[in-house]
């Protein structure tokens, strides 16, 4: 069984979101999303300072078996990129909710949010 | 309803992750297909390969037939349990499938692809008509794979004594009978290994045995990685039907001597051989963070354009790897578009990793 986190908010194409206490919003995959790519070797994020669309492709992960693109949950300016996914791609299979965060995102539209899916609603969606 | 080979109890009991591969269910992986593939090069992993076909070829016409199917003569093997791998051709040249013989005691036994079998075996009993050759498909068998530098110590600590001795004997491409077993000094994998054949019934034990040993079962994922770095063709990716062995870096499986033999797709591969225009298969090297993936586009500046069959990750070299078709004239140099970028590789020998190293040159 895939680990769901309940304070999480989730995208249909398996990007999880946390709203931070600054106001900003981390993006990773969820667990469900790195047991189906299996091992992860290289992962590409976006460029801080990058404004994104809601559902834009902004990152790629490659394990293994294949490349995946990696969509914008939300919209609004990359302010951060984790920097230890690339020396470290496998974070991702071990630790995808801590460690293993892509991006982090300052909302353009923080009502955005309310439009993802809770951990609820995401656990019946796969 | 997807066919089970007779180790499918093990493969759920061990966690694997099952796909379907050709019509039957088989494990991907048991868990990390990196683990698995670091497993066989530094130690000893062991494969279901059940799915595969085996068939004996005997009859008083069993060489004749068999050097007019298979591109590569039959003749050459002239040591009991010698192996040969060889390309089965269309008449027009094209890789119906790629396989292994053996020269057995009453005969040839042959091994061919799963995903290929139905039309493999059709294509065998067509040919079969005009000879004195009975072909006998041998279901009931199960087939083990166990590979690794440990591989024939590993084996031999868990087979009963004569067994033991008959492996410490086998030569490299050398497979023999053993009771109702048949034990191969081959492998898919690049590294030291055996294939082994034995009743259906007796499989689960003897994996059950392997597993006391230390064999780490491992999965079609690993197998694909480390076949990939050994530079071996994967029918259907790397060859096909449409595609020549003079394209498919099997120009070596070609025994044109003697002339007179006249197999089937020769008339075609002279035609070919003659033009010079066959493009040819070689290996992709890129160290950049990037993975070279089947059917992206390889540019070669001047000369034109080819197509990756086969890419992935090299687990042992930590970066990506791949066999591409491209222009006979290409170079040492070339670029491949992923995402809509170009990156540059190096274009190599179509072997990567041998007994657990690196051998581009």
């Amino acid at each position: 069984m895939s680990n769901i986190p309940a304070e999480l908010r989730y995208a249909a194409s398996h990007e999880w979101t946390r709203l931070e206490a600054d106001g900003t919003v981390t993006v990773g995959i969820t667990d469900h999303a790195q047991d189906l790519l299996g091992d992860v070797v290289f992962v590409e994020c976006p460029e801080v300072g990058r404004e994104v669309a809601a559902g834009e492709e902004c990152a790629v992960v490659e394990s293994v078996k294949a490349a995946s693109d990696i969509y914008a949950p939300i919209s609004g300016e990359v302010v951060a990129v984790n920097d230890a996914l690339a020396d470290s791609p496998e974070l991702v299979n071990s630790a995808p909710y801590g460690d293993a965060w892509f991006f982090k995102i300052k909302p353009s539209d923080a009502s955005e949010l309310d439009k993802l899916m809770d951990a609820a609603a995401y656990g019946a969606s796969i | 309803m997807a066919l089970r080979t007779p180790l499918y109890d093990q493969h759920l009991a061990a966690g694997a992750k099952m796909v379907d591969f050709g019509g039957w269910e088989m494990p991907i992986n048991y868990g990390s297909q990196l683990e698995e593939h670091h497993q066989v090069r530094r130690a000893v992993g062991m494969f279901d390969v059940s799915h595969m076909t085996v068939v004996d070829v005997t009859g008083s016409e069993a060489q004749a037939y068999l050097q007019h199917l298979l591109a590569n003569d039959v003749a050459r093997l002239k040591t009991p349990g010698k192996a040969l791998y060889s390309g089965m051709l269309n008449e027009q040249g094209g890789v119906i499938d790629d396989l292994i013989v053996y020269l057995a005691a009453d005969g040839y036994r042959v091994v061919v692809n799963a995903a290929t079998r139905e039309k493999d075996l059709a294509w065998m009993n067509q040919q079969a008509d005009a000879y004195a050759v009975t072909l006998t498909e041998r279901s009931e068998l199960a087939m083990i794979a166990v590979q690794g530098p440990q591989a024939l110590e590993l084996v031999k600590s868990v087979v009963r004594d004569d067994r033991a001795a008959l492996i410490s004997d086998l030569k490299p491409f050398q497979g023999l009978p053993s009771g109702d077993w048949f034990i191969g000094r081959t492998g898919y994998t690049g590294e030291d290994g055996l294939e082994i054949m034995l009743p259906a019934e007796q499989s689960a034990d003897f994996w059950q045995a392997l597993v006391g040993a230390g064999c780490k079962p491992c999965g079609l994922g690993a197998r694909d990685t480390l076949r990939l770095e050994a530079g071996m063709n994967l029918y259907g990716s790397d060859m096909d039907e449409s595609i020549s062995p003079l394209a498919a870096n099997m120009a070596w499986t070609i025994a044109w001597e003697p002339a007179e033999r006249d197999f089937i797709g020769r008339q075609a591969l002279e035609a070919q051989k003659a033009a010079g225009d066959q493009p040819k298969l070689v290996g992709l090297v890129l160290e950049e963070r990037a993975v070279l993936r089947g059917h992206q586009k390889v540019i070669v500046d001047g000369v034109g354009e080819g197509e990756i069959t086969s890419g992935t990750f090299s687990p042992t070299l930590g970066y990506s790897i791949a066999l591409a078709r491209v222009p006979r004239a290409t170079g040492s140099s070339a670029q491949v578009e992923i995402r809509g970028k170009r990156l540059d590789v190096r274009v190599v020998k179509p072997s990567f990793v041998r007994n657990g190293q690196s051998v581009i040159e």
